[in-house]
């Protein structure tokens, strides 16, 4: 499954950051993050229950970018 | 515009600013106790950086140790614990500047670019029982009335059942000619009306329509990203822990090593240049510059109506050297046109009226053709004993006459000897009154730009220029040398263009792409099958935008001259920025570890090349017609 959050972060390379954060998240397949359009597009494991998974990518994103928001 | 967040830094840095030049200007004349400099230094660098170092705090916390707010609050507070104040608080200062500049340019083309696509309707006004009521384009269902008067746009797709009106398409195919429209003709959702009240039935919901898929797919171009991009992210992941080591390696190994070597060494002096490379040390100005360019690039396409799904293919799109393209519908109008009467007596226009009286009232295209030839006004009640001989052609009595129009078959069953014709197109035979009458020539014609398009595809470095068409070969030929296409490939069936488009894969060299162009009908295997799939005039059609990398919102072929020219642009500022960057970087660290560079060039250079590489950037939003 995949699906797209909109989020707010100031610079492109926090945006990098924010994307191998998520992507080293359990349950996270694959993420892109695109700085430009503000958003980050997440392909979960099958079977992954999407909300547990995102509350952890947005903490492990915290983690290398303290400033940032991801709206889910 | 700015905002609330950007104007906040921006009163900072320029209190920040006038505090630091004022200190400057007070310390030439006035001596001072250092405790009393150091703290006076103090003030513009928390005004400047607190957020910088509270953020490092956290980095800390977190184990973030090459956050570049970490390496900026390290290389700063070296700086003072070195005693040089001035430059501790300056590099702060430029560091936030060039942040500013940054947030505030992404800022500015983020808007821009929604500007550009600026077609997002807010309401539909809608028919309910008499009583018309503004609601959300998505309430509205398939089969609602809609009206809507000048100045809105169209929100939904529909077919107009009432009134006219000239449509602005502008925001949709960068077409600046209105458009008229007359009831009964079917509107897309994104056009702005004009001029009178148009009521509009329509036949998609509001996620379905032109208007949704297009902002759906400019909105998520750019997930998909290009090597370039890929490329730079991983650099930097590479760059910082590197430069740092190297900053670490300059501050403490080399003069511990020199010391051992029995040489004079001042700490100080290498903890200087490691301070510099921090500094340094910072990537943004390769990892902004590079998705603005595709950004900038993606938006500028869109305006001129070149959708591309994302800047991998930009960057493909840039190394096509192969273009197949379809003929039908292409490159030629797909409508039928007389483009010729031949071994006539008689003269073309009283040919013409004849073949129509008897053509006009079928459907064919081929009929059309011959009865807009004659432009005239038709009394069918001229026409008797009308016989259509099936595979044949028709025959009919005007004026007591008798008419026959058709094939050479027709010919030999009436026992009419007849010419045949060395043009290639369709051949309409005339016999009157079992007479041959000459014959008429049909084909399908070029589109007007088509021809320029393939000079603009070769000047734009496109090598091999193929036609693919599953017409036959004497007509593809004709068109292919028209065209000055390099060659053609004929009587193909769908699955032949797929394999068609396997065999120039393989033939091109590495490096290179090859694009197929084709009007989206039937095509969504080939478009797939191509390095890059370009589907145009592909409004409406929604297999062909799926399947199409790159969708042109008209039918011109110029605008895939227009696609090659801005990927080109593009591709060349990355580039530029790339090269540009990483060099002034290494300058730096060069001149830094030598001890010739000192902050002030490390941070000026730093700023500068982002700064630069910024407005390099901007510049793909601008498209040049072609």
């Amino acid at each position: 499954m995949k699906k797209t959050y909109k989020i707010e972060v100031d610079c492109a390379n926090c945006a990098n950051k924010m994307e191998e954060a998520a992507k080293k998240t359990d349950g996270v397949k694959d993420c892109s993050v695109n700085f430009m359009a503000l958003k980050m597009n997440v392909e979960f494991e099958d079977g992954a229950d999407e909300k547990e998974v995102m509350k952890a990518v947005v903490k492990n994103c915290k983690k290398v970018e303290d400033d940032c928001e991801v709206y889910l | 515009m700015m905002t609330k967040k950007q104007k906040k830094v921006l009163i900072r840095i320029i209190v920040s600013t006038v505090l630091l030049v004022g200190l400057e200007i007070v310390f030439r004349f006035v001596e001072v106790n250092p405790y009393i400099r150091l703290a006076l230094y103090l003030i513009p660098y928390f005004v400047i950086g607190y957020d910088i170092l509270k953020k490092a705090g956290k980095g800390i916390l977190n184990r973030q140790v090459l956050d570049e707010n970490f390496l900026m609050a390290v290389a700063t507070i070296g700086a003072i614990a070195l005693q040089e104040y001035r430059e501790g608080v300056a590099v702060m200062l430029f560091y936030q500047i060039g942040e500013f500049f940054q947030s505030y340019a992404v800022g500015k083309s983020r808007r821009n670019i929604s500007d550009l696509m600026d077609i997002r309707p807010d309401y539909a006004n809608l028919e309910m029982d008499g009583e018309v009521t503004k609601v959300e384009p998505d309430e509205v269902a398939i089969g609602g009335v809609i009206h809507v008067y000048p100045g809105e746009k169209i929100p939904i797709d529909g077919i107009v059942t009432e009134g006219e009106s000239t449509l602005h398409t502008a925001a949709l195919t960068g077409e600046s000619v209105p458009r008229r429209v007359i009831a009964g003709d079917e509107v897309i959702s994104g056009c702005v009306n004009i001029s009178g009240i148009l009521k509009v039935r329509t036949t998609k919901e509001f996620g379905e329509s032109t208007v949704s898929k297009i902002l759906d797919l400019v909105e998520n171009a750019g997930s998909k990203k290009s090597r370039s991009e890929n490329f730079i992210t991983k650099f930097a992941k590479y760059y910082t822990p590197a430069v740092c080591i190297g900053a670490l390696i300059l501050a403490l190994i080399v003069p511990t090593i020199l010391l051992l070597m029995k040489q004079e060494v001042s700490y100080g002096d290498w903890i200087y240049r490691g301070l510099t490379f921090l500094v340094i040390s910072c990537p943004c100005a390769l990892v902004i510059s590079i998705p603005l360019t595709f950004f900038a690039g993606i938006g500028g396409a869109s305006k001129a109506g070149v959708l591309i799904k994302g800047s991998n293919y930009l960057e493909a799109l840039s190394k096509v050297r192969t273009v197949l393209f379809d003929k039908t519908g292409t490159v030629t109008q797909g409508v039928f046109e007389v483009v010729g009467i031949h071994h006539n007596e008689m003269e073309n226009q009283k040919l013409l009226e004849y073949v129509a009286l008897i053509e006009g009232r079928s459907t064919h295209p081929i009929a059309k053709s011959i009865v807009e030839a004659y432009g005239g006004s038709l009394d069918f009640d001229r026409v008797t004993d009308l016989k259509e001989i099936s595979g044949q052609g028709v025959a009919a009595l005007v004026d007591g006459t008798a008419v026959a129009a058709g094939n050479a078959r027709l010919m030999d069953a009436l026992g009419v000897p007849y010419i045949s014709c060395h043009h290639p197109g369709t051949i309409v035979h005339v016999a009157i009154d079992n007479k041959y009458a000459g014959h008429i020539l049909i084909s399908d014609i070029l589109k007007p730009t088509s021809k320029e398009a393939m000079r603009g595809l070769r000047a734009a470095g496109v090598r091999k220029l193929v036609m693919l068409t599953g017409d036959m070969e004497t007509v593809a030929k004709a068109v292919c040398e028209e065209l000055g296409a390099d060659d053609f490939c004929s009587d193909l069936l769908p699955e032949g263009k797929v394999e068609k488009v396997e065999a120039y894969l393989h033939m091109q060299n590495k490096g290179e792409t090859l694009a197929f162009v084709g009007d989206g009908i039937n095509d969504a295997p080939v478009l797939t099958r191509a390095d890059i799939g370009i589907a145009m005039g592909a409004l409406g059609s929604d297999a062909a935008i799926e399947a199409a990398d790159v969708v042109l919102m008209d039918d011109d072929m110029l605008k895939v001259v227009q696609a090659k020219k801005i990927a080109i642009k593009c591709m060349r500022i990355v580039y530029e920025n790339i090269v540009f960057a990483l060099a002034v970087k290494a300058l730096c660290l060069l001149l830094g570890a030598l001890g010739i560079a000192n902050m002030w060039l490390a941070i000026f250079a730093d700023v500068g090349v982002m700064v630069i590489a910024v407005l390099n950037a901007i510049r793909a939003l601008r498209v040049a017609k072609v």
